[in-house]
């Protein structure tokens, strides 16, 4: 019988390749922003590489065979992420200050600190969990923790939970952070098991009308529930971006779990009903939706941001400016929401164009992982994890590039802040152990291929 | 389940290709085809982004820097000085963070932000090696002394002067008075720019306003150069008999032509080389009326480039003789000694006498002598090129031979230089009842194979205003023959 290949040289490979181009790009950035490419341009590179290089060795060991392009590719984003920032911070310095500023200061180092602890949680979870299923036993206290974490900022008074007026933060003293980020991974995985649980039920009992299956109205429960429950965070928290997110993903494993396309006829046609309802009474909703629809109506006061990005990404062009040689300190909020709107001002639509596939890569591959593992809860929670990545990517950007109506999201191990990035390595380390259980050769496991019923009452037993 | 995964995962590219094609029309259409998001007024970007590029300088012949860019060090890291201040305002222009640019700085502006395509591979290199790509610079035609005579000469009077090589068409001084300093205008400080953009343009003597180029004024009898023109290709030569006379009275009209003086041209004929040399109004009205007619004065006029709009690449203002008719001799009679509907830019008046000088053949006006990239290297050279042939060879002669007795013996003798063969053509247009009037001169030095041609302008300089302008122009002629 043939050894199924590993792949983890591959995976090493890729990784070292990622930090080479992390570390040109930083050549790059200091050199267009500062003038000059200064001795300590390769220390927030290596150390960051050295980190990610300790990720693979932790991959290597307790998920040998996991896919080997996920985690460069997230190496490459984290990488660009950081040194973005640094390059972020040398904008905000007087020209002939640039060259001067410490690489231990500002919020590149502050990144990358952070990235030090969300692969160190990423690491941890890797070697804790080792086997994806037996997450299903936290399932409940998984929802419970997501619905608490999501709640706790529209409860908390506005003063230590609100930024930029969307109370998505719980802020105490110097440390702040969105509990949300966490929120949606946990909400994730109960969905995941919730659904899994259900899937019969959903999917079996219906009336045919106009030749699509509609389900019974009492399974319409839990839609309800998660819809009532979008609705409310949109309301309190004044976040549609969230509240789409959780809707989104939530129809999205219905719709896997069920395979009815009923199902997302009904969770658009709600969410549609929803978000008009919610323009109707949420003021900065229809502020947003205005916004959206004319920017340059108000250029200068109310519309100033998205102008301010849309004239970002078209100064960029095709090539951008290069590095470190655009204007992205011009947008408020170039290192979180807008991100994207500096990157794509500095490397172009050809440049910009590469790092989007980078998102898509990690998508696609993880939606392969869920075609390829066996058991349907992985099935679930990684077209579930997968997905979800991808429509915060759609989101944030299609905000920023004017193609959606702009909601705070932030981008994907890209935007400055320690929640996100934590949240997201977290989602990645899920997807990399159910990939790796995906890949694992049948025989290397003494179990049978496991059936969902077979899960389930294993469930029980243990 | 994998059925329905598959299907998610079109979904997920149908997201992603959606960003892609909007990626598309915001970075591609809006910011490079239409470069609607790039050029927009609320985009600060480019503007800093033109800053941080060293711009190209303007130099004379020899070196001379008349604009240049210095590193400030700061946010808008380099700022345009100008060495001569006003002397070279007019031809270099400013280039000012409110304002946008005007005159070469405007003109050349591709070539000194180093956004020209002649720059690309400067450019390529610059993206590549991290470092910003410098402009090119530009090298005017200007002869430092004929324009620092030009504009001392104009002193403190409101005037222009137009110093022109006849045989190339390079435009050797160009000066405009009351001027201004570009500096203050081009200061990287929007308060100062402001400031002095506010000064400029409340002062009534409009020293912003390029007189030689942006504005034309009546030209009064330096026209008859174009009606002696008309005579001599009809066949007349300078000793040919036309009528004189004190008066003239045009048919079915009432206003009565009469001389600047009664002891001009009393008798009832003379030649038509004594006509110019004491402007006799009426031997040029009355020709024009009865002789010369509308529709070959008005493209004799033409073919001297009235009508166009010369770019330098600085663009001029086209002279106009106004409708002329034979039906309305009223009006022919006094555009034939440059009043009516007449006027003409200084710039033009050169032109007239740069196309008599160098044998009846226009030579294009330029001020651009050669275009260089950021390490020196020649990018264009001009090329001299004709603009027409107003007049035959033998008719320019005849128009030397008259314009040299201008100064030999009639209105125009303070422009002599001695070793020199000039000619010209005075000019005293009224503007008005009770106005001053512009005193002009329009004419050219040769001395061997140098043509110079020159046109001086005094705005309501009076009585003895053309008499002023004939010595000014004298003295740049003089400056611009020196080696």
């Amino acid at each position: 019988m043939p050894r199924t290949p590993t792949r983890r040289n591959t995976e090493l490979l890729l990784l070292l390749g990622a930090i080479g181009i992390v570390l040109i790009f930083s050549a790059a950035a200091e050199a267009g922003s500062a003038g000059e490419v200064t001795a300590d341009f390769w220390v927030l590179p290596v150390m960051l590489g050295l980190v990610l290089l300790a990720a693979h060795v932790v991959v290597r060991f307790v998920a040998p065979y996991a896919d080997p392009v996920i985690l460069p590719a997230v190496a490459l984003l984290n990488g660009l992420g950081v040194v973005f920032l640094r390059r972020l911070d040398l904008g905000e310095l007087n020209l002939k200050d640039r060259a001067g500023l410490s690489v231990f200061s500002g919020l590149g180092f502050k990144q990358l600190i952070w990235t030090l602890v969300a692969i160190g949680l990423f690491s941890a979870l890797l070697i804790v969990v080792r086997d994806h299923k037996s997450i299903s036993r936290y399932a409940y206290s998984l929802g419970l923790a997501g619905v608490v974490l999501v709640a706790i900022p529209a409860v908390l008074p506005s003063s230590l939970s609100e930024v930029n007026g969307a109370k998505l933060w719980v802020r105490l003293g110097p440390v702040s952070f969105q509990p949300g980020e966490f929120a949606k991974v946990a909400l994730l995985c109960f969905f995941a098991y919730y659904l899994v649980r259900k899937r019969e039920v959903l999917s079996l009992a219906s009336k045919r009308i106009a030749g699509i299956d509609f389900p019974r109205g009492r399974d319409l429960g839990p839609v309800l529930a998660v819809w009532l429950f979008s609705m409310l965070v949109l309301v309190f928290e004044q976040d549609l971006g969230t509240a789409l997110m959780y809707f989104g993903m939530f129809v999205v494993m219905l719709y896997i779990a069920t395979e009815r396309v009923s199902w997302i006829l009904i969770g658009l046609g709600t969410f549609a009903g929803g978000a008009v309802l919610a323009h109707s009474m949420v003021s900065r909703l229809q502020l947003r939706v205005s916004i959206w629809w004319d920017p340059f109506s108000d250029a200068r006061g109310k519309g100033y941001q998205l102008v301010q990005s849309l004239l970002g990404f078209g100064t960029g062009g095709l090539f951008g400016t290069g590095p470190g040689a655009g204007q992205p300190t011009i947008i408020p909020e170039a290192e979180n929401d807008f991100i994207t709107a500096g990157f794509g001002e500095e490397i172009g639509l050809f440049g910009l164009t590469a790092l989007l596939c980078l998102y898509m890569v990690v998508v696609m591959r993880g939606l392969r992982t869920a075609v390829g593992v066996r058991d349907s809860f992985g099935k679930l929670l990684a077209g579930g994890l997968s997905f979800t990545l991808g429509l915060q990517v759609f989101v944030i950007v299609g905000g920023v590039t004017k193609l959606i109506p702009l909601t705070g999201q932030t981008t994907p191990f890209l935007s400055a802040g320690g929640s996100s990035l934590m949240a997201n390595w977290l989602l990645i380390a899920l997807l990399i152990r159910i990939s790796d259980a995906a890949r694992r050769p049948v025989l290397a496991t003494p179990k049978e291929p496991l059936k969902l019923q077979d899960a389930h009452t294993e469930v029980i037993r243990t | 389940m994998n059925a329905p995964l598959r299907r998610v995962g079109i979904v997920a590219l149908v997201l992603f290709g959606l960003l892609f094609v909007n990626l598309n029309y915001v970075q591609f259409y809006k910011g490079t085809i239409t470069e609607e998001y790039r050029n927009s007024p609320y985009n600060g970007r480019v503007r800093l982004d033109e800053y941080k590029n060293e711009r190209g300088e303007i130099l004379l012949g020899g070196g001379v820097i008349v604009a240049k860019s210095v590193d400030t060090g700061g946010e808008l890291r380099y700022q345009r000085e100008y060495p001569f201040g006003p002397a070279f305002a007019h031809i270099v222009g400013y280039k000012s963070i409110h304002y946008g640019n005007a005159g070469i700085e405007y003109a050349e502006n591709d070539l000194l932000s180093g956004k020209s395509g002649d720059l690309f591979v400067n450019r390529l290199t610059g993206m590549l090696t991290g470092k910003n790509a410098a402009g090119g610079s530009v090298q005017l035609t200007i002869n430092q002394k004929a324009q620092e005579a030009a504009f001392s000469g104009l002193g403190n009077r409101k005037g222009a002067v137009v110093a022109i090589d006849a045989t190339t068409g390079a435009i050797l001084a160009t000066a405009s008075t009351p001027s201004f300093d570009p500096g203050p205008l081009s200061s990287n400080s929007g308060a100062t720019a402001q400031e002095a953009w506010t000064k400029y343009n409340n002062d009534p003597a409009q020293p912003m306003l390029n007189r030689a180029f942006a504005n034309r004024y009546p030209p009064g009898s330096t026209f008859k150069i174009i009606d002696s023109a008309v005579a001599l290709s009809k066949g007349l030569t300078p000793d040919s008999m036309v009528k004189a006379g004190s008066e003239y009275r045009p048919p079915q009209t009432t206003h009565v032509i009469r001389n600047a003086h009664p002891s001009i041209c009393p008798q009832a004929e003379v030649t038509l080389k004594t006509a110019l040399t004491f402007s006799c109004n009426t031997a040029f009205s009355r020709m024009a009326v009865e002789d010369l007619k509308a529709g070959p004065l008005s493209n004799q006029a033409k073919a001297f480039g009235f009508g166009t709009k010369f770019e330098t690449p600085m663009v001029s203002v086209a002279s106009e003789t106004g409708p002329l008719d034979d039906k309305d001799p009223a009006v022919l009679a006094g555009s034939a000694i440059g009043q009516q509907n007449v006027t003409m830019s200084p710039l033009q008046g050169a032109l007239i006498g740069a196309a008599v000088a160098n044998g009846g053949t226009l030579m294009k006006p330029y001020l651009v002598a050669e275009t260089q990239g950021p390490d020196l290297s020649v990018i264009d050279k001009a090329n001299p090129g004709v603009f027409s042939r107003p007049v035959t060879p033998d008719v320019a002669s005849g128009l030397q031979e008259m314009m040299v007795s201008v100064v030999e013996n009639g209105t125009g003798t303070a422009a002599k230089i001695p070793g020199v063969k000039v000619g010209g053509k005075t000019g005293t247009a009224e503007t008005g009842a009770a106005a001053d009037e512009h005193g002009w001169f329009v004419g050219f030095a040769i001395k061997g194979n140098q043509k110079i041609a020159v046109a001086v302008f005094l705005e309501r300089a009076g009585e003895g205003g053309s008499r002023e302008a004939t010595k000014l122009a004298g003295t740049v002629m003089n400056a611009a023959l020196a080696k």
